[in-house]
């Protein structure tokens, strides 16, 4: 037998552990500083230049040096060693490195558990779908380059299949981990990291442009489970971030910490339950439907109605709540709150600030003035697209009497500004509007070029009312979607085409998919392991309680194997189990049978080290082989088993 | 059979495993390839099986010019009774010396592949039986020599076996030195068996019992064959039948009634050598060995 560490590498291992390189390699490489991937990349063609021209390893002191410079460069790019990202730096690097310096199998041993590490460290990075697929990939490889180091002769497809066998036979005991392996509240190390950096979004200020550059995003902002059926497409008003200060130009929420409880009491009827899954965005809100009932264990909410978590979302949050379309709030809100939604810098338009005098002076009522502004939004032909003209300091003024082309926040911003100027209290509220039923799973999905803006005006007695300025004009946005609203010709997002039909049906499927992954393997949280084990009836699933199922069901999958191991070996030939009873036996001897040797070549050899049982173990050998081979004289199996008994060599 | 195996000890010294394997081959209604190089013995091995079973013996010389009619046979017009008469070329006889079937064109070796094949032959438009028993020994020069047309492997699939002699070891090739002419020897030899004789023990191979477990085994070989980067393909279906068939002879030829692996192991270089082509560089006998070594036996 060769020496454990001795056995050289055969050039088909050198290419299987070069395939485990790249497999577990390539998948960081978005994620990574490029000079470690360039670095990497130039190591691995290194090695499979060497291998191609048979060349020798370089020398151990220029594997040393460049050790030596990888780590520095690693320190000098994050200052330290220590953590996440250094640490993934230093694990590519010396894994690559390490495939210069392996001569033998247990050098590619050492490379294989190096990869089976990295293919998890993906998870550092993101936890989609692809991220999972990638990483399997590479524990495949891995797996497959073990096998191929312990049988160099073995075809590559045979390999990888048999490795693929192996992860599939793993998959039970995988599952069985998974489900019952005591979760840890909140991510071990805030993973993944990206999900807290910058992402396509609501901002908490609004001015002209802000909201239509979103328009072309077809991320994902949150998906919504209705309890019933889902309401009307224009009953989907999402309340985001509320901004009643205005300075001329944009427009910002209060500076209020928000309350545990909202402002008004839930009506006894009429809600509406639903589900929703918000995607991380880094901020605190949460889009209800308007207006939200009532605040939940997790949710806070400010004074202007709108809902915002206790955590920010940087991972994605599952929040249940119940909202009630019909409902008005603020009937009774103070004077202070009123001023402040009647401010208007000084000098700021002042061709709107005039036609609001006219109708203050026309109008007997804020109703009569209400009614007055909407029929002149009508006539006023306004243009709602998503490539509106640039606007200079009076934009009010100028979208609505000289450009009268917008998206949705000119038209926002400008009733705000005009109801102010007739001295009604107005905000503006953002948020989104609308959102697609997605036909595979039924969750509804809102994403961010569904974005929008809106109005709400105070009336005495009536509180705060929703006036959306976009519907007087472009009713078609509110009542279908954006792509029915704006002209032929503007840049719509890809999701939003007509005549990409097919690519949507692909993308629903996909976000069914994904949506499905983010519930029950991302969302799978301490909160839904206890509901899922008290379904599955463990009455207090603790982590002690947890931890001593998996140990029994681990145990009792043991014994169904070792069951089914022993059932295997009963079926077989009694001859053959003597048989290799006396392989053992030898074997304590340094005779044992070899895997490939037949009956009489092991007896002649056995003969041969021991000539004192010879005759004995020709004859043992002759009535195995006729039982095993013969054509059946199944008494020669009580002679075997006695002459077995009777023989001491 | 075991006196036929001491007789041809007698004139091709120190090859009893080959002229076993031969036999074996013979008794297992196979044809035997013998591929070595020019003055190992060749031909005097074919001439001692045909001299001791007594069997009716033709020898066909093949040389580049030969045409399939020169071993089929040929009709030739007879004056007197007005008729095309079949004169039956060297092909009809119970044993074949083909030799140097290499230096024969594709069309020459094909008609007497065919012949092997079918064990008959149809020349026009009449179907001839060959004489049984019928057994083809063919011997060929390693085909890298000036001169030849290698056999495809679809034709060397007709041989049940492929052997090689070697040369002779030193203790032998001193008494073939010093000892009489060997064509006297053979000479005065007298057959052992009667073709007849030779029939039945064919049949009686064809009896010798082949296991669950045995099969087992030859599926395992015949899959790593198939499995491993060692060989350009795997064994067929037709060489597993091969390899069972040549086994029971060698069983048979041990004096047992069962197949034992070691059977199966001492006939697989002969049955497998020339089926199977390696895909690396190293000679096939090699990657047979590594073969048994690597499959356990189940």
């Amino acid at each position: 037998m060769a020496k454990r560490s001795g056995t050289l590498l055969v050039p088909t291992q050198i290419w299987w552990l070069l395939a485990t390189g790249v497999a577990v390699i390539a998948p960081l490489a978005p994620h990574v500083q490029p000079w470690l991937t360039v670095a990497a990349t130039l190591a691995l063609v290194w090695r499979a230049a060497l291998a191609w021209q048979r060349k020798p390893l370089p020398s151990r002191w220029l594997l040393l040096v460049l050790v030596v410079a990888g780590t520095a460069a690693v320190l000098w790019q994050f200052r330290t060693l220590l953590g996440q990202n250094p640490g993934v730096a230093l694990l590519i690097l010396f894994l690559a490195l390490k495939h210069l310096e392996s001569r033998t199998t247990r050098d590619g041993l050492a490379i294989v558990f190096l990869a089976f590490f990295l293919a998890l460290a993906q998870f550092f990075y993101s936890q989609a779908i692809p991220a999972a697929i990638a990483s399997a990939a590479g524990v495949l490889v891995a797996t497959a380059t073990l096998l191929a180091l312990a049988d160099p002769r073995a075809a590559p497809p045979a390999v990888l299949r048999r490795g693929g066998i192996m992860l599939l036979q793993a998959l039970p005991l995988m599952l069985l981990l998974f489900v019952l392996f005591p979760r840890v509240q909140g991510p071990l190390w805030a993973l993944p990291r990206d999900a807290a950096s910058a992402r396509t979004g609501l901002s908490d200020t609004m001015a002209p442009g802000s909201i239509s550059q979103l328009s072309q995003s077809d991320a994902i902002a949150f998906r919504v489970r209705f309890a019933d059926a889902v309401p009307a497409q224009k009953l989907l008003y999402w309340r985001g971030p509320v901004l009643p200060e205005f300075d001329g130009r944009a427009w910002r929420p209060m500076n209020e910490p928000p309350f545990p409880q909202l402002p008004y009491g839930e009506p006894g009827s009429g809600g509406l339950d639903y589900e929703t899954i918000v995607e991380p965005h880094g901020r605190h809100w949460i889009f209800a439907l308007e207006l939200p009932g009532a605040t939940t264990a997790a949710t806070f909410a400010t004074r202007d109605y709108q809902l915002v978590a206790r955590a920010p979302l940087t991972v994605r949050q599952r929040h249940r709540l119940r909202s009630y379309p019909a409902l008005q709030a603020g009937r009774d809100d103070g004077e202070s709150l009123r001023q402040r939604a009647l401010f208007l810098p000084e000098g700021s338009n002042p061709r709107i600030r005039a036609l609001a005098a006219r109708w203050r002076n026309a109008a007997q009522s804020d109703e009569d003035v209400l009614r007055l502004a909407e029929s002149f939004f009508l006539n006023q032909r306004l243009l709602y697209t998503l490539a509106p003209p640039l606007l200079g300091e009076q934009s009010a003024d100028e979208f609505l009497f000289d450009t009268r082309q917008g998206f949705c926040e000119h038209f926002a911003n400008a009733f705000a500004v005009a109801m102010r100027a007739a001295g009604i209290p107005a905000r503006v509220v953002t948020g989104y509007q609308g959102g697609e039923v997605n036909p595979v799973d039924g969750w509804l999905t809102v994403r961010q070029y569904d974005a929008h803006a809106w109005t709400e005006v105070w009336l005495a007695g009536r509180g705060w009312l929703r006036v959306d300025p976009t519907a007087i004009s472009a009713p078609t946005r509110i009542d279908m979607n954006l792509a029915a609203a704006v002209p032929v010709g503007d840049p719509l997002p890809l999701m939003m085409r007509v005549d990409l039909a097919w690519l949507r049906d692909i993308r629903f499927r996909w976000d069914a998919v994904a949506n499905a992954w983010n519930q029950w393997v991302l969302g799978y949280n301490p909160d839904r392991q206890r509901d899922l084990l008290r379904r599955l009836g463990m009455p207090q699933p603790d982590w002690q309680r947890m931890t001593a199922a998996l140990a029994v069901l681990c145990g009792l999958a043991l014994l169904a194997l070792t069951a089914w191991t022993l059932r295997q070996r009963q079926r077989r030939d009694p001859a053959l189990a003597l048989w290799q009873k006396l392989s053992r036996r030898l074997g304590r001897r340094g005779l044992a049978r070899r895997p490939a040797e037949g009956p009489l070549a092991y007896a002649q050899r056995v003969a041969a080290a021991l000539p004192q049982a010879a005759t004995d173990m020709h004859a043992i050998a002759t009535l195995y082989a006729r039982l095993r081979y013969g054509a059946g004289a199944p008494a020669l199996l009580h002679e075997l088993r006695h002459r077995m008994a009777s023989f001491h060599p | 059979m075991d006196s036929v195996v001491t007789a041809a000890g007698r004139v091709i010294l120190g090859k009893d495993r080959q002229v076993r394997l031969a036999l074996a081959c013979l008794l297992a209604r196979g044809h035997l390839l013998i591929e070595d190089l020019p003055g190992v013995g060749k031909t005097t091995l074919a001439h001692v099986l045909a001299q001791l079973l007594g069997l009716h013996f033709q020898r066909i010389q093949f040389t580049s010019d030969m045409l399939p009619a020169d071993i089929l046979g040929v009709s030739i017009y007879d004056r007197d009774s007005g008729a095309f008469n079949f004169h039956p070329g060297p092909v009809f006889s119970q044993l074949v010396l083909a030799d140097e079937i290499n230096r024969a064109t594709p069309k020459t070796q094909s008609a007497l592949l065919e012949a092997m094949e079918e064990r008959q032959v149809t020349a026009e438009g009449q179907t001839r039986p060959l004489p049984s028993p019928f057994f083809v020994i063919a011997t060929q020069n390693p085909a890298h020599q000036i001169g030849t047309f290698p056999l495809p492997e679809s034709q060397l699939d007709r041989f049940l076996m492929k052997i090689e002699l070697g040369y002779p070891d030193r203790a032998a090739e001193r008494e073939l030195l010093a000892g009489a002419d060997r064509r006297e020897v053979l000479a005065g030899m007298a057959p052992c068996i009667s073709p007849a004789e030779l029939q039945a023990h064919q049949e009686s191979v064809r009896r010798v019992h082949v296991s669950d477990a045995l099969i087992d085994y030859v599926q395992a070989l015949v899959a790593h064959t198939r499995e491993s980067a060692d060989w350009q393909a795997g064994l067929s279906p037709r060489a597993a039948l091969a390899l069972l068939a040549s086994a029971r002879a060698w069983a048979w030829l041990d004096g047992r009634d069962h197949v034992l692996p070691e059977d199966i192991q001492a006939v697989l270089p002969g049955v497998a050598g020339h089926r199977l082509r390696p895909a690396g560089e190293g000679p096939a006998a090699d990657s047979i060995g590594r073969l048994i070594e690597s499959v356990p036996i189940p």
